[in-house]
């Protein structure tokens, strides 16, 4: 498979007024096309630092990062981020947030027709055919998450970056958008890195798990191979052997090996 | 100034808003006798439901209605005691016979107060409208580029706190003539909120609404129009409604001075005719206006106000 990203020594140091703070060093990973691969640590270790990297959002103090061959030198719509606050313009309609991205992406070699069609793809997609006019503040936090879903997969990404996309939302609905987002994942074959600090939503969705040793200084501690197959049903893994011993193995790094001390 | 009627917008708005009922009920009170006739012919489940509704507007009215004759009696009071001072019946009869014509034109020194509100209300948009031309794209530039915000910010922080008034004779200088320097006075007075305030919205804007413009790697243009200005607006309306009450509390001052047709010289010109009743109506006038102007302003800004969750 062709290797899609490649963060190579990679370490970012933030100045503050106390000096230098080093959040990450040493970061070396390389994602495959079509991989699912998430981010997994405690609080503060470094684990959105690393996506906004990828994202361009920030750069890098040390090392390099490619996408696709080419270094990340800033952000684009190749690697489209999913907020942890889904970030959706409340003057704008479900459906006019994600034209904006769909014609940014695709305004210069397809006319309006073509670009609406593309919006209400991506909305059908995640399900929300039927309230693209509503305005964000019209519609629940998990349609929300859903919306900046569709903004982020109808500009056709390289990369799907999310930062801990359900982290704000209820268990039953982060348990019902796990499961549209295995399917959307399924259906696009996009490659996603995604943060996550819920251990069970890392080993249900993942291929690869990267555990993230506590901060300052944070690097990969350890990678876990998911060899689940697809498609995951949640209750049948329930049960599953693979399921239990990945779920142990990560919690066996976050609560032995990284154990915080009481924050 | 600015601070006070800054608190005084945040805080008071609710009372303000019982207070323009207290004066539709004007209205009302005049259509209270039909009532009970017509709630006899209703069934009893209905009657209940109306009796509730006028309970709960009893409730809502009551307070602000009882304000309102506390401040007429002590008025009254004040008057009887004071002696030159006219009570309110004396001004009541004043105002009635006042607003019979508030639009005759006896030449420029001798015109209705309609038209004497209107001057005002004029020379209070056209300086008002300049100030907005001028002081909302600098507040946007300022808070875009930090380097102009700290190269004019020393000189705004200097100016701001002068009394627009200190200005007038610099406008009676440049533009020989009292009325566009009244005009002036007025400008002064509506920029500085303005370009404050928008200045704070642009700097308000969401890092994460601007992390979205750079990931979808929106152009300018884009992100002025979807982003900041939509942004921004919220902002830029709570600098505009200080900016017009500021403007309208400074009009009256001015035209005292400059005098002309206007609701302020018209104040001082009943103070030398003597007719204090007259200068009573024009304070709830100016009252009552200013209060038109800031309502009106806040149900602008709520229209444009957006939950961002």
């Amino acid at each position: 498979m062709k290797k899609i990203l490649q963060i190579e020594n990679v370490g970012m140091a933030f100045s503050t007024k106390q000096g230098s703070y080093t959040a990450l060093r040493k970061i070396n990973l390389t994602i495959r096309e079509g991989e699912f691969v998430t981010l997994i640590g405690h609080s503060g270790c470094g684990k959105s630092t690393l996506l906004n990297l990828v994202a361009g959002l920030t750069l890098p103090t040390e090392g390099i990062l490619l996408c696709d061959g080419r270094e990340i030198g800033g952000p684009g719509p190749e690697r489209a981020v999913v907020f942890q606050n889904h970030s959706l313009l409340p003057w704008l309609s479900c459906f006019e947030n994600v034209y904006l991205g769909v014609e940014r992406v695709f305004g210069r070699l397809e006319g309006a027709p073509k670009l609406k069609k593309r919006t209400e793809a991506a909305l059908t997609l995640v399900g929300l055919g039927d309230v693209q006019a509503k305005f964000p503040n019209e519609i629940s936090g998990g349609m929300k998450q859903r919306v900046g879903i569709a903004r982020a997969l109808a500009m056709q990404p390289k990369i799907l970056l999310m930062d801990e996309p359900f982290g704000a939302l209820d268990a039953l609905t982060r348990a019902n958008l796990q499961e549209e987002l295995m399917r959307i994942v399924a259906d696009t074959g996009a490659t996603t890195v995604m943060v996550t600090h819920d251990v069970d939503e890392a080993v249900l969705l993942s291929d690869r798990v990267m555990m993230l040793t506590n901060g300052p200084a944070a690097t990969i501690g350890e990678i876990l191979e998911v060899n689940l197959p697809r498609p995951r049903q949640r209750l049948a893994l329930a049960h599953d052997p693979v399921y239990a011993e990945c779920r142990a193995a990560i919690l066996e790094f976050l609560y032995h090996k990284q154990l915080k001390r009481a924050a | 100034m600015h601070a006070a009627s800054l608190n005084g917008v945040v805080i008071d708005a609710p009372p303000k808003r019982k207070v323009s009922t207290v004066e539709s009920t004007h209205a009302t009170s005049i259509a209270k006798p039909d009532v009970p006739l017509a709630v006899a012919v209703e069934p009893p489940a209905l009657q209940s439901n109306r009796n509730n509704i006028w309970r709960n507007l009893l409730k809502v009215l009551a307070p602000p209605l009882f304000g309102l004759l506390l401040l007429i009696a002590l008025w009254a009071l004040v008057s009887v005691k004071g002696g030159s001072i006219p009570g309110p019946m004396k001004t009541w009869l004043a105002a009635v016979k006042l607003f019979a014509d508030p639009f005759y034109n006896n030449g420029p020194n001798d015109q209705g107060i309609g038209w004497n509100v209107l001057a005002s209300l004029q020379r209070v948009g056209i300086g008002f409208g300049f100030a907005a031309l001028v002081g909302i794209p600098l507040g946007f530039m300022i808070g875009r580029f930090d380097f102009l915000n700290r190269m004019v910010g020393p000189i705004i922080s200097l100016l701001r706190p002068v009394s627009p008034l200190a200005w007038l004779p610099i406008g009676l200088l440049v533009f020989k003539r009292a009325d566009p320097a009244a005009t002036w006075t007025i400008f002064i007075c509506s920029i500085w909120p303005m370009i404050l305030n928008t200045a704070q919205g642009v700097q308000r804007v969401p890092q994460d609404y601007m992390n979205v413009a750079r990931v979808l790697k929106l152009s300018e243009w884009k992100i002025f129009t979807k982003i900041l200005f939509p942004a921004v607006l919220p902002y830029m309306l709570t600098g505009i409604r200080l900016s017009i009450g500021t403007a309208w509390l400074v009009i009256v001052a001015a035209e005292m001075l400059t005098g002309g047709v206007g609701i302020g010289f018209w104040v001082w010109d009943e103070w030398n005719n003597l007719k204090v009743e007259h200068i009573i109506i024009a304070i709830f006038v100016i009252g009552i206006v200013g209060l038109i102007l800031e309502q009106t302003l806040i149900l602008v800004a709520r229209r444009f106000t957006h939950d961002s969750n």
